[in-house]
């Protein structure tokens, strides 16, 4: 007689949560995909490929900055930034986009769909097409298309054809729906690039895996850097994508504690925020059991985030059973907190974060000045901040509202050039 | 024998497909959703789907995605369902329910299941819940004597019809095309093709369902499926009809077609 063995673990599954939550339409499309990826990454040409576009075309690796001045307001923590802000496109979106973009390839489709907030994934997802010759449609909620109207030309300039989404919020959540309507439509020939660590499997593992070269590196530089290892990472999360990356080469070092912070809006108690883990419960939204944001009966709830990256209702399984397990800790970061982290590294070090990394440097304050002197703190700032100087300053009030309405009446009886011969 | 066996029973004595409708719970609101599904049933309908409002249904199309809009938009709130599932009981048909899968996890998946049973609901139609994640649910159907139906489409392999088919009682739910609910000028033709697949693997009923809207299309579906589920056309009618007497007129005539089934020319 043999021992009992343990049931063997769920593919897909990170504990409880995780899994696969879709129509059957889907479950080839799943399948297909997960072999796909798994040949792909046991290929050396695919990995050599992959390697050849993270050095030439993103820039990789991405520096790893200490930022002393900023870290004079964190209790004498040191403070290193990984840079992905630095990548092309401006974010760490694009370590996963290429990975998918091959791999899109690879299956032989000749259509990539992709959902995005504000606009980061689009921009990333919308150049990886361009460069790879893949048919492009983003959808992007009608409220974000007004809010991020820069990125949705970013996107038709280079190609894409953006899809304004009317229904529900208007949000990054109505954008998922209709694009997993578009997949399981069109799922023959087109390939749905999901942008962060949600959805169903493989989505959660292959994403995190595409970006883990951020916590891989992040670990050789800052061990060059101090001789050891971080006492703290922080990442912000919405889907958490970013946070995955970089938390995943730390999670066996039991000493670095993992720090993801979420949206705490205009604070938890105002009802206005994003924060899953403060007052969500277990639940399925988009392909993936997880933390959701839910009223008693399971429908969504609306979301706030100044940050639109964070203005999201659930987020990544992995990260669900990370807080279960004691493994990582979430934190809620307020609108004002993120802005305050904003406005302090550009004025003390002359770089300037996307408002949603932004929620990771204000973590980093909070944790430096609880840890106290000497405490090395490492930051994901995985993207900047050019897409933000809108928000950011009629936040701080730089700018006089009725001058912006002019400029915006200046700008719109004054075309660019003759309509005639215009090409785009 | 259960309530669904009893419908398809029946149906093959008449030499015909049963006829499933589905309408949302709570639209156009809830008093109107009970006269509606109510008269569903007193044109011909066998089966009601009583679809559950949700605030992401990735799986519909526009019309029935703005009639669970307006549904959450009038204060929908999940007991409904049961009250839905009861009037259709009473009338005379038996009804089911349609769930994305999150209400029902809320809810409580047994607390769900003893509740719609006590109302006299016979089954639950899951359209993002696969038989693989749906050990709760198969547990409490058991328990409560629910049938537990699953989808099938035109991409399953026939690994996948087997092992889906043998989860489903009640009936095998065939998704004739790759893509969301709608009113469609077509039936798929693929949906021939994967009811014959699906007959390979299960002695269930099969019923074909997405973008069925007229009598004749239900005749056509009719001659090789056991049922015919129509969906959007009915909410369409009863949107722009809230009386619900353009409803009555087509659910008749669908009633009327899978009562003539045609092989298609």
């Amino acid at each position: 007689m043999t021992d009992p063995q343990p049931a063997p673990a769920r593919p897909g599954r990170f504990g409880d949560y995780g899994g696969r939550y879709v129509p059957e339409a889907l479950v080839a499309a799943l399948e297909e995909l997960d072999a796909a990826r798994l040949a792909a990454m046991a290929d050396p040409a695919f990995r050599a490929e992959l390697d050849r576009l993270q050095r030439d075309y993103t820039g990789r690796p991405s520096p790893l900055t200490e930022v002393p001045r900023f870290a004079e307001h964190a209790g004498g923590a040191r403070i290193f930034l990984k840079r992905e802000d630095l990548n092309h496109t401006g974010s760490h979106k694009i370590n996963n986009v290429l990975g998918q973009a091959l791999l899109t390839r690879r299956m032989g489709k000749r259509r990539v769909i992709a959902e995005t907030g504000a606009g980061q994934h689009g921009v990333a997802t919308a150049t990886a097409a361009a460069l790879m010759g893949l048919e492009c449609t983003v959808y992007m909620g009608k409220k974000d298309t007004i809010r991020q109207a820069l990125n949705v030309a970013r996107m038709r300039l280079l190609g894409a054809e953006v899809v304004p989404v009317p229904t529900g919020s208007g949000t990054l959540k109505d954008a998922i729906n209709e694009a997993m309507r578009d997949w399981v439509t069109n799922v023959d020939h087109t390939h749905y690039l999901l942008g962060t660590v949600t959805g169903p499997h493989p989505f959660p593992t292959m994403v995190r895996d595409f970006h883990a070269v951020i916590g891989d590196e992040a670990a050789e530089q800052l061990r060059e850097a101090t001789g050891g290892l971080p006492d703290v990472v922080c990442a912000c999360v919405g889907g958490g994508s970013n946070a995955m990356g970089i938390f995943h080469r730390f999670i066996p070092e039991d000493a670095v504690r993992l720090v993801g912070l979420e949206a705490g809006g205009e604070g938890v108690d105002s009802g206005r925020h994003a924060a899953r883990f403060s007052t969500g419960s277990p639940g399925v939204l988009h392909g993936a059991a997880t933390f959701v944001l839910q009223d008693e009966d399971g429908q969504t709830l609306p979301t706030h985030s100044v940050s639109a990256g964070l203005d999201y209702p659930s987020v990544g399984p992995e990260h669900a059973h990370l807080r279960e397990s004691g493994r990582a800790e979430y934190r809620p970061v307020t609108d004002a907190e993120a802005m305050e982290a904003f406005r302090m590294l550009c004025q003390t070090e002359g770089i300037m974060p996307a408002l949603e990394s932004a929620h990771a440097l204000a973590g980093a304050l909070q944790l430096g000045r609880e840890l106290g002197p000497g405490t090395v703190v490492l930051v994901n700032l995985s993207g900047r901040g050019d897409k933000d100087v809108d928000t950011a300053a009629r936040w701080f009030g730089l700018l006089d509202p009725e001058d912006l309405v002019q400029a915006e009446q200046v700008r719109a009886d004054e075309p660019v050039q003759d309509a005639e011969g215009s090409g785009w | 024998m259960s309530a669904l066996q009893d419908v398809f029973a029946r149906c093959r004595e008449e030499r015909r497909a049963a006829l499933v409708g589905y309408l949302p719970a709570g639209y156009p609101d809830r008093e109107g959703s009970l006269r509606a599904m109510r008269a569903l049933v007193e044109a011909g309908t066998d089966i009601v789907e009583v679809g559950v409002p949700y605030s992401d249904p990735l799986m519909d199309g526009p019309v029935i995605q703005d009639a669970a809009e307006q549904a959450l938009q009038q204060g929908f709130r999940l007991p409904h369902v049961m009250e839905c599932a009861q009037a259709v009981a009473e009338a005379g048909a038996v009804p089911v329910v349609m769930s994305y899968w999150n209400p029902v996890l809320r809810y409580g998946v047994d607390r769900f299941a003893g509740d719609l049973r006590a109302a006299g609901g016979a089954g639950i139609i899951t359209p993002d819940l696969i038989p693989d994640e749906a050990g709760t649910w198969l547990a409490a159907a058991g328990r409560h004597r629910l049938d537990p139906i699953f989808l099938v489409a035109p991409s399953s392999t026939d690994a996948r019809l087997a092992s889906t088919a043998f989860a489903c009682q009640g009936f095998v739910y065939a998704a004739s095309t790759m893509g969301v609910t709608g009113v469609r000028g077509t039936v798929g033709s693929g949906a021939r093709e994967l009811v014959r697949r699906t007959r390979e693997v299960t002695d269930l009923p099969i019923c074909v369902g997405l973008g069925v809207s007229t009598g004749a299309q239900a005749g056509e579906v009719a001659a090789f499926a056991d049922g015919v589920i129509v969906g959007s056309v009915l909410v369409r009618a009863l949107a722009e009809d809230p009386s619900g007497e353009g409803l009555r007129r087509t659910a008749q005539d669908l009633a009327d077609g899978v009562r003539r089934p045609e092989p298609a020319r």
